[in-house]
């Protein structure tokens, strides 16, 4: 069960606000993940995680809770397999304030030991969490990501 | 203590990267299931998750009465940023390529 649930976490010296505003607005998704995270993020609608060079729609799911600037869940699969439910995964992201620092927590759950999503993920998380949080901390991005689609 | 310095410091002790290696293994382990196989009190990996946790190579959740351990990988990939991509170059790839090839499969 727990086989495939990982829970990544990282420490940000900003605030609560700014750490979501960076998760949930395309604007600053699109400058540290090279996509937009795109939805109206009521719980019910859907989201998608659409590439910023030339807008492929790479992850689809679903907004199950929104609570700013907390906690948010959202389920999680490949366009791909957009209709089978034991496709999607969920992922749980929760925001603490710690002294000066945000806590950024993510539980990605559910996933399919095995497929391409439970190994796209291992290797994404970190690269995601670490660009964020230097965009958050200097202003600038990791160049990770680019240089890893190049590879 | 400075977060790089945990890290390093987390990382120097040959136990404390077992345990790392076997969360890599299973993930989400409770302090039990973490002792089997470990050569030492459950006190000792006790004191040791706590030094991987002050690091944040470790997070924990609790899933009712059990505490589960997972390998946090994220301070690592900024160990990564900060310590080997900047110096990396295409040449000591080709060369950790070569290493690895003449050594085998072997790793610490």
């Amino acid at each position: 069960m727990t086989e495939s649930d990982y829970v990544y976490v990282t420490y940000i010296a900003s605030t609560p606000q700014k750490v979501w505003d960076a998760l949930t607005q395309p604007e600053f998704t699109r400058q540290y993940w090279e996509h937009d995270n795109v939805s109206d993020w009521k719980p019910g609608s859907t989201w998608e995680h659409r590439a910023v060079d030339g807008g492929k729609v790479d992850i689809v799911g679903k907004v199950v809770e929104f609570t700013p600037p907390k906690r948010m869940v959202i389920t999680w699969a490949s366009p791909a397999e957009r209709d089978k439910p034991e496709a999607y995964s969920r992922v749980t992201l929760e925001l603490e304030p710690t002294g000066s620092m945000v806590r950024l927590t993510v539980n990605h759950a559910g996933l399919i030991p095995g497929s391409n999503m439970h190994k796209g993920i291992q290797s994404g998380w970190p690269r995601v969490l670490s660009s964020l949080k230097s965009l958050l901390e200097t202003g600038k991005p990791l160049e990770t990501w680019a240089k890893a689609k190049s590879a | 203590m400075n977060p790089m310095d945990a890290i390093f410091k987390a990382l120097a002790d040959p136990s404390r990267r077992k345990l790392l290696d076997r969360l890599f293994a299973s993930n989400g382990l409770t302090l039990g299931q973490l002792c089997e196989r470990m050569d030492m009190s459950r006190q000792a990996v006790t004191q040791h998750l706590n030094v991987l946790e002050a690091a944040n190579l470790v997070s924990t959740q609790w899933r009712g009465r059990e505490k589960l351990h997972f390998l946090n990988p994220v301070p690592l990939q900024e160990v990564y940023d900060r310590w080997v991509r900047k110096f990396e170059q295409r040449g000591l790839k080709a060369l950790n390529r070569l290493k690895q090839k003449l050594e085998g499969e072997a790793h610490d």
